[in-house]
C-alpha cells in the first residue's frame, strides 16, 4: 500500500478537498444561525443568508440616506486609494533604498543597521505620534501604511540585491560598466520582479494598517464602516464587508502576480521565481 | 511528491476552520439560562458607573448577593461598546449603558432588556467644544470629530437643532474616544463632541470654548444598569441584590464625611484621577443618590418624551436596524403602564419597582 505521504488526490478530488472546509464552514454557520434565530428572530449576531444577501444588495445599489452615495463603492474607492498611495510610496522608497543599501557597501554599513532597528518599531505603537505629527486626515492613514511596510520591503530588496550572482556584477565590470550603469542595467531589471514579490507579501500587512487607521478616525472607507456599525452589532453589514475585503485582497494579489508573469516572463521559468 | 498549492490552501483552511467551529459552537449556546444562582454583570469606566467598582471591591455586592443566596460577578470591560455587545450576545446578565445605547444595541438586537437602575443623567458631562470660535452657530461648515452614532452624535444633533442647523451643515468625522485628546492636541480638529474626563482635558487647552453641553438638554442622556428581562423575571433576587448594593454605595459616597471622601477617592483613582477630579465630574452629573428621586424620574412625564426623541434620532441614523419601518418599531415601556412605540414588540422596559423597594426600605 502506498504511504500516506505519497498519496496524491487527482484534479477532481483536489478541487473537492479544497472546497470542503468552505462548505463545512457555511453549514456550521447556517446551523448556528438558525438555532439563534429560532430563539430570537431579531438576533443580530449570526444573521441568516437571506439577510446577508439583502444587506449586500442594499450596500451595493441603494444610495445612503445621509450622503446620497452608494456606501460599498464609496468605501471601496476611499480605501483602495489610500492603499494604493501607501503601497506605491512604500514600493518606491523600498526599491531605491533596497538597491542602494544592497549595492553600495559604504552606504550599507552606515544605514542597514538603522533600517533594521526602524523595522522593529511596531507601527501601531507610534500611531498616537503619527496623529499628532500628520493630523487626523488622509496623510496619517497613508503614512501608517508606509511606516508599516517600507522597512520590510527595504530589507527584503537589500537581501535580494546582495544575493545576485557575483559573476554578473564582475562580468559587467570587465565589460567596462561603472557603478551607476551596473545599478541601472544589471541590478534594477533583476530586482523589479522581486519588488513585486515583496509588495505581494506586504499587502496583507498594508490592509491591516489601513483598517486600523480607518477605525480610529475617518469619514469613509471599508475599515471605517466596519468599526462604525460594530457599535450596533450590525453583522449583516460587517460580514459582507469582510468577504468583500478578502475578495479585493485576493484580486490585488492575483493582479500583481499576472503583471509579474507578463512583464518578467524570464523570472518565472523555474528557478527562484513564483 | 510536490507540495501543490491545493495542499497548501487545504491546511490553511483547516487552521481557520477549527477555531471558527469552536467560536460558532460557543455563540450558538444561549447565555441566558433561566433559574440560576450565578450572575455576571459588566461595567466600564465612567463617572456614574465607578460606584459598581467600589461596591464590588469593598464587598458590598457580595454582602447583598449573599443575603439573597446568589453569586454576582462584577466584571470591568475596557471597551464600553464591547461590553454592551457582550451583554447583547448573552455573555452577561447585566451591563451599564446609556438610554440610547440600550435602545439601539440590545433592544434593537431583539434582547428584551430592563433598565433596573436609573443611576444618573449627564448634566454637563457631554459637550460640544470649538477651537478659536465662541458661538455654537459658527460650527457650520466645520469638520466635527466625535464617536459617531454615540450619545455625542445625539448631543450634536440636539445642539445643531437649537440654532436652526442640521447635520448636513457639518461634516462628522468618526474618531475613537481613545484618540480624541491627542488628536485635538495635534492642532488639526477645530470642533469636537465628547464626554468627561476628555471634555475637561480638552478645555484645558488654549483657545477652546464649550459652546453647548448636556446641561442644556437635562435628563436626555441617562446612565442605566440594564439587565436581561427574562433573567430578571426568573430571578427577582438578582434585581433586589443589585439595587440593594447600589443604594448602599450611593448612601456612602454621597456623604461629605470621611467614609464618603474615601469612597470617592477610590472611585476617582480607579478612573485615573483623584478626589478633586472625580468631584468635578460628579458636579456635572445628576446622580440619583436617593432611590425615591430615581423612582420619581422614571415615573416622570419627561422620560417617555426623551425616549421618543432618542428613538427618532436613532431611526434617522439607521440604528434601529434596516427592518425598522418607523421610530416606534421597538416598543419602550415605562412605569405605570405607559408605552412608546409598538407595544407588541416591547424590548426595553424602564422598571421602577426594584428602586421603589429600596425607597421603601423593603430590601
Amino acid at each position: 500500500m502506498k504511504r500516506l505521504i505519497n498519496q496524491c488526490p487527482g484534479p477532481v478530488s483536489t478541487a473537492a478537498l479544497a472546497l470542503l472546509p468552505f462548505v463545512v464552514l457555511v453549514l456550521v454557520y447556517l446551523l448556528a444561525s438558525d438555532a439563534r434565530l429560532a430563539e430570537n428572530p431579531n438576533d443580530k449576531l449570526l444573521p441568516s443568508f437571506t439577510t446577508l444577501a439583502e444587506s449586500f444588495v442594499r450596500l451595493t445599489s441603494v444610495p445612503s440616506q445621509r450622503t446620497g452615495e452608494i456606501l460599498l463603492w464609496q468605501d471601496t474607492g476611499a480605501s483602495l486609494r489610500r492603499l494604493a498611495q501607501g503601497v506605491g510610496i512604500s514600493a518606491a522608497i523600498g526599491l531605491v533604498l533596497g538597491i542602494v543599501l544592497g549595492a553600495i557597501p559604504l552606504i550599507r554599513s552606515g544605514f542597514a543597521p538603522f533600517v533594521a532597528v526602524l523595522s522593529l518599531i511596531p507601527p501601531m505603537a507610534v500611531l498616537p505620534v503619527l496623529f499628532i505629527v500628520f493630523g487626523l486626515g488622509e496623510v496619517s492613514k497613508v503614512v501608517l501604511i508606509v511606516v508599516g511596510i517600507t522597512p520590510f520591503i527595504v530589507r527584503d530588496l537589500q537581501q535580494r540585491v546582495q544575493e545576485l550572482p557575483r559573476e554578473l556584477i564582475i562580468k559587467a565590470q570587465t565589460l567596462g560598466a561603472n557603478s551607476w550603469q551596473i545599478i541601472l542595467r544589471v541590478i534594477l531589471p533583476q530586482i523589479l520582479p522581486r519588488l513585486i514579490d515583496a509588495v505581494r507579501l506586504s499587502l496583507g500587512t498594508a490592509w491591516l494598517f489601513l483598517i486600523s487607521a480607518e477605525a480610529i478616525a475617518a469619514t469613509e472607507g471599508l475599515g471605517y464602516r466596519i468599526f462604525l456599525v460594530r457599535r450596533y452589532l450590525a453583522m449583516d453589514v460587517i460580514l459582507p464587508y469582510v468577504v468583500w475585503i478578502t475578495i479585493l485582497a485576493y484580486l490585488t494579489d492575483f493582479l500583481l502576480k499576472q503583471i509579474s508573469r507578463r512583464v518578467f516572463p524570464w523570472y518565472h521559468t523555474g528557478g527562484p521565481g513564483r | 511528491m510536490t507540495f501543490t498549492p491545493s495542499n497548501r490552501s487545504k491546511t490553511r483552511a483547516g487552521r481557520v476552520l477549527v477555531p471558527a467551529l469552536l467560536l460558532l459552537a460557543t455563540l450558538s449556546i444561549s447565555g441566558n439560562a433561566l433559574a440560576k444562582d450565578q450572575f455576571r454583570i459588566a461595567w466600564s469606566i465612567y463617572v456614574g458607573w465607578m460606584p459598581w467598582d467600589y461596591a464590588a471591591q469593598t464587598g458590598i455586592v457580595k454582602k447583598w448577593a449573599d443575603k439573597y443566596g446568589i453569586e454576582i460577578e462584577v466584571v470591568q470591560i475596557n471597551d464600553y461598546v464591547e461590553s454592551i455587545n457582550q451583554y447583547t450576545a448573552g455573555a452577561f446578565d447585566g451591563c451599564v449603558m446609556t438610554n440610547m445605547d440600550a435602545l439601539t444595541i440590545p433592544a434593537a438586537g431583539g434582547v428584551d432588556s430592563t433598565a433596573l437602575i436609573v443611576g444618573d443623567f449627564s448634566n454637563g458631562n457631554d459637550a460640544v467644544i470649538l477651537r478659536d470660535k465662541t458661538e455654537l452657530a459658527e460650527i457650520a461648515g466645520q469638520e466635527v470629530n466625535l464617536v459617531e452614532l454615540s450619545v455625542s452624535h445625539y448631543l450634536l444633533a440636539r445642539a445643531l437643532a437649537s440654532v436652526g442647523l442640521s447635520e448636513r451643515d457639518v461634516t462628522v468625522v468618526n474618531t475613537s474616544d481613545a484618540d480624541m485628546v491627542s488628536a485635538f492636541a495635534s492642532g488639526g480638529p477645530t470642533a469636537v463632541v465628547t464626554w468627561n474626563p476628555l471634555v475637561s482635558e480638552i478645555l484645558a487647552m488654549p483657545k477652546t470654548t464649550k459652546v453647548f453641553d448636556s446641561s442644556r438638554i437635562p435628563g436626555e442622556i441617562i446612565d442605566l444598569m440594564v439587565v436581561n428581562t427574562e433573567t430578571l423575571e426568573a430571578n427577582p433576587a438578582l434585581g433586589k441584590a443589585l439595587v440593594g448594593a447600589w443604594y448602599e454605595t450611593m448612601a456612602i459616597m454621597s456623604k461629605d464625611d470621611e467614609a464618603g471622601r474615601a469612597a470617592r477617592t477610590a472611585m476617582g483613582k480607579a478612573s485615573g484621577t483623584d478626589l478633586a477630579g472625580y468631584d468635578a465630574q460628579l458636579a456635572s452629573t445628576k446622580m440619583f443618590f436617593e432611590p425615591a428621586d430615581a423612582v420619581a424620574f422614571a415615573k416622570g412625564d419627561q422620560l417617555p418624551l426623551t425616549m421618543e426623541e432618542v428613538a427618532s434620532f436613532s431611526f434617522d441614523h439607521g440604528l434601529l436596524g434596516e427592518g425598522a419601518p418607523n421610530p416606534g418599531f421597538i416598543g419602550v415601556a415605562f412605569p405605570g403602564e405607559r408605552y412608546f412605540g409598538d407595544d407588541g414588540n416591547l424590548k426595553l422596559r424602564f422598571d421602577a419597582s426594584y428602586m421603589q423597594m429600596a425607597a421603601d426600605g423593603a430590601l
